[in-house]
């Protein structure tokens, strides 16, 4: 049975997601039926970015990937493994996410030495040894040069002092500190100052380069979405109206999105 | 004079053994965010299980140890009931509470005071017996107070460790705990279950001080641990040189003494349970109109919405 070929490592896919249904709130008078037979698949190293309007399910999507959403039916893979009946916990063994919150990513009531040493040790056993290793303080003193911020002199600084753009680029490099299959943007840069999440943005790009990380990034900013990535989805109403890819992808303009965006908005009973 | 000295000797005595309690509510309370009321059940369950354990001739210090366990114990099935069960926070506190009303009263094999007078102490045994009776008391102060350090000690270098840090961690940012692979709950249940067991361990040896357990010894006592608690971090904390759990330990002393006094200007014993009530609004209130910028403030702020 298993004499098939192995696949071209580059095409080998990472996330599947087969048949999912999935109905919130199901028998009230809010019920929602989102996904109807949603189907996803996410090849190895790809950095997919994420569109669509409120409601679409694309919030859906990664919290059905990251577990804090059960599907009610179908099948999720990450490496070929089925998730979908594990524990939120479980889920970021393998999975490191960037919530759209700044705050989520971190812990505010301790410094950020302790914040990496927790996160350094994702994955062991955390038993009675101290909590902070000082001989691993130059590592982490050379990964948050990595961010540019200056946060390497100010590793006993409380992380609540830091600020919203700084916290995110320490919570970019928390989830991304132990290996991990699959990186999960939230809107990461949706609280952000403009030059925040540029810089937070170009950190994104560069870590899931040099960590040949998958990435796949949900975001309101067009411009993010065509710039960054090597496929965009655009999502609507639990289905996947757009889907380019590599050239294609390239090709993609924010006039192509907004157009389509109006189209979506048409098909609604809205007039422009 | 001799007045005086007599009262101070009960502020500090008092204040030290009740300031074990007041770490294990700082524990729950202040690091986990978790208001527990299993506590008001658990102060007695330590006494009356110290107080059958030395009747039945175990030493008083093993004593000691199989009370901080019980009241683990009781803990971990609040933390049970809150994480495994979902029952809310306050809930799971009153039923454990509720519960231990017969436990202990199980453990007393139904009576309501347990008396052991001639019955070796941790405060009659050891070293202590060679104290002269003029230092008596002042030994006894000294005996709580290297008890509280003691616990103090070992709560600051657990949340030091890997495992001290995640119960921070859980918290101070729960999904912080989740995005590193561990469950936040199971560090609920464990913040629980050394903050009864302190507790546990505060009743019994106030309870080997007197040589006497009272399964209705534990009325009030959330009240007065939060109130420590919340005197100590708002006043001594803001204080960088003092770590939080010094600043507990002043905190109940703090407290005892505002008791003491109300006592000796004229207050009658009815009234304590109002008091202490009034003394936490007090406390609470004052916490919250404290001017800002005190280490260590929770920000409540949503960073999303400046």
């Amino acid at each position: 049975m298993s004499t098939q070929l192995k696949s071209d490592p580059e095409q080998e896919s990472l996330v599947e997601m087969t048949h999912i249904e999935k109905v919130f709130n199901p028998g009230t008078i809010s019920e929602v039926s989102l996904f109807h037979n949603f189907n996803l698949s996410i090849r190895k190293g790809a950095f997919v970015s994420v569109i669509g309007s409120n409601g679409s399910g694309k919030t859906t999507v990664l919290n059905l990937l990251c577990g804090s959403v059960s599907p009610d039916s179908g099948e999720i893979k990450v490496g070929g493994k089925e998730i979908s009946h594990l524990s939120e916990f479980r889920h970021s063994r393998f999975i490191g996410r960037v919530f759209q919150n700044p705050a989520a990513g971190t812990c505010p009531e301790l410094t950020i030495l302790e914040n990496l040493s927790l996160a350094d040790n994702k994955g062991n056993r955390f038993g009675l040894t101290p909590g902070v290793t000082r001989k691993r303080v130059d590592y982490y003193r050379s990964q948050l040069e990595l961010l540019h911020l200056g946060l390497e002199d100010k590793l006993d600084v409380h992380v609540a002092s830091l600020s919203g753009g700084q916290r995110q680029a320490l919570a970019l490099l928390i989830c991304t500190m132990t290996p991990i299959k699959l990186l999960i943007l939230d809107e990461h840069t949706a609280a952000l100052d403009p030059k925040s999440s540029e810089n937070v943005m170009e950190l994104t790009e560069r870590f899931v380069h040099e960590k040949n990380l998958t990435a796949l990034m949900v975001t309101h900013n067009l411009k993010y979405a065509v710039t960054y990535g090597d496929r965009l989805l655009m999502m609507h109403r639990g289905r996947i109206v757009l889907d380019a890819e590599g050239e294609a992808k390239k090709a993609v303009g924010i006039r192509d999105l907004t157009a389509r965006f109006d189209e979506i908005s048409l098909e609604d009973g809205n007039s422009i | 004079m001799d007045i005086f000295l007599g009262l101070a000797n009960d502020v500090l005595m008092e204040g030290f053994i009740y300031a074990i309690m007041a770490i294990g509510v700082y524990v729950t309370y202040t690091v986990l965010n978790f208001p527990d009321l299993s506590v008001d059940g658990t102060f007695p369950l330590g006494a009356c299980v110290t107080g059958a354990l030395i009747l039945a001739g175990v030493n008083p210090w093993l004593a000691c140890v199989i009370a901080f366990v019980c009241g683990a114990l009781a803990g971990g099935v609040t933390g049970l009931l809150h994480v495994r069960l979902h029952i809310t926070d306050l809930l799971s506190g009153i039923l454990v509470m509720t519960a231990l009303g017969s436990i202990n009263l199980i453990v007393t094999g139904g009576k309501s005071m347990l008396a052991y007078y001639n019955k070796p102490t941790i405060f009659k045994t050891g070293l202590m017996t060679n104290i002269p009776d003029s230092a008596q008391n002042w030994a006894y102060a000294g005996l709580a107070l290297v008890c509280c350090l003691v616990v103090k000690l070992l709560v600051d270098l657990f949340l030091k460790t890997k495992t001290g840090l995640l119960l921070r961690a859980a918290g101070d940012n729960p999904q912080y705990v989740v995005s590193l692979g561990k469950d936040p709950g199971s560090m609920k249940i464990l913040g629980l279950m050394i903050g009864n067991g302190c507790t546990a361990l505060a009743g019994a040896v106030l309870s080997q001080r007197s040589g006497s357990a009272n399964t209705w010894s534990g009325a009030g006592m959330v009240v007065m641990a939060l109130a420590a608690v919340i005197i100590g971090t708002s006043i001594f904390g803001r204080m960088k040189f003092i770590p939080l759990t010094l600043s507990v330990i002043l905190g109940m002393v703090v407290y005892k003494l505002c008791v003491v006094v109300a006592m000796q200007l004229g207050l009658p014993a009815d009234d304590l349970n109002l008091l202490m009530a009034i003394l936490l609004t007090i406390a609470l209130v004052l916490n919250n109109i404290a001017p800002s910028g005190g280490r260590r403030k929770k920000q409540d702020v949503n960073p999303t919405q400046i």
